[in-house]
């Protein structure tokens, strides 16, 4: 049975699709057959984040209309065994996402699939409601920025509520914490929110913290997984958050800024 | 605390705790409305009216939220009158 993540924020920009083609392309390194499905239909995104943009024939909304199969419409990462991407469409009609639609697709996922990735659309609408239902795991992504954090809070409150588990009465959806745009030196002099306030405001448990970083962005120009860059501080994050995520205890490695030789004398 | 953080300390107030203070009033605020029927701000709202009929009291007063205990649900209802100048 495939279990399915939706990776979630309310707040826009905060880092979800960046998160949901990492967590996507670790858990396929990993050995598991894992599909990101982008949710966010008029808005396409996830396809230039994993590089295939021009690869795209059918969406999400062509297989729940029935004008193509899921194998049409899902496409294989070159780089990454086991890992497919199904992506948005980008037709303005706000309504294309329906319920029944969107469970058929997930069962025809779930048949072959070990982990199916939900990205969400920003702000709480159909399209974010229809990404979060189903999920088993929530990954909820945070910016240590106010109006991000109360976003994240109303978010939690919806995955309590408005869940599939929730309804049933099932084990609630299982809350993680990504903490991202994190910088420890500012976090140091008292001018940004720490990963323990957070975590103390939202009562979630804090699966990782991904550092500001130039790779980020790097990556995305390249249509490149941060994670699969193996040599930058995002990737290294992402990594130890996916090995987290299965289980494994890795340490914490991004919260204290690395210091230069004049810091050290400094601060002691 | 290093050196430095003296003088950093002393030229910019450290705007962190005051985004995790606000942060943790407005989530409080929220989590109890969010948690208790829909019909909870339109009654909170009606019974400030009524108590500004007889005093004179601020926007944010009344306090109402739903407690849940085992079966029973228990309407909690806090009014915070002004004091005596």
């Amino acid at each position: 049975m495939a279990r399915i993540v939706v990776v979630t924020s309310g707040k826009g920009g905060v880092g979800k699709t960046t998160t949901s083609a990492a967590l996507a392309a670790g858990l396929a390194k990993a050995g598991y057959k894992t599909v990101v499905v982008d949710f966010d239909v008029g808005l396409r995104n996830l396809d230039l984040i994993m590089g295939c943009e021009r690869r795209v024939v059918y969406d999400f909304v062509n297989v729940i209309n029935g004008e193509a199969n899921l194998n049409q419409a899902l496409i294989r990462d070159k780089r990454v065994e086991g890992l497919e991407i199904l992506p948005a469409s980008q037709t303005r009609d706000k309504d294309a996402l329906t319920f029944e639609g969107v469970q058929s697709v997930l069962e025809g996922l779930a048949e072959n699939h070990d982990y199916i990735i939900c990205d969400s659309p920003a702000g709480i609408e159909r399209g974010a409601h229809l990404a979060m239902y189903f999920a088993d795991d929530a990954i909820v992504v945070t910016n240590p920025e106010v109006s991000s954090v109360r976003d994240s809070d109303r978010v939690l409150g919806l995955l309590a509520s408005k869940t599939r588990r929730a309804e049933q009465g099932d084990a609630p959806v299982a809350e993680h914490l990504v903490v991202t745009r994190y910088a420890p030196s500012r976090v140091g002099k008292g001018e940004m929110l720490s990963v323990e306030d957070i975590c103390e405001i939202l009562s979630i448990e804090l699966l990782g913290v991904v550092p500001e970083s130039n790779a980020v962005l790097n990556a995305s120009n390249a249509g490149v997984p941060v994670i699969l860059e193996d040599g930058t501080d995002a990737g290294q994050a992402y990594d130890d958050l996916v090995a987290r995520y299965l289980g494994e205890p890795r340490p914490q490695r991004f919260l204290d800024e690395k210091k230069g030789l004049l810091g050290r004398i400094f601060k002691g | 605390m290093g050196f430095l953080d003296y003088f950093r300390s002393q030229q910019k107030k450290r705007t962190a705790s005051m985004a995790k203070d606000r942060l943790q009033v407005i989530v409080a605020r929220e989590r109890s409305h969010r948690d208790g029927p829909d019909y909870l701000p339109a009654l909170q709202s009606d019974i400030l009216e009524v108590i500004r009929r007889y005093i004179e009291v601020e926007d944010d007063a009344v306090r109402i939220q739903v407690e849940r205990e085992g079966d029973c649900e228990v309407l909690e209802l806090n009014v915070t009158l002004p004091e005596e100048s």
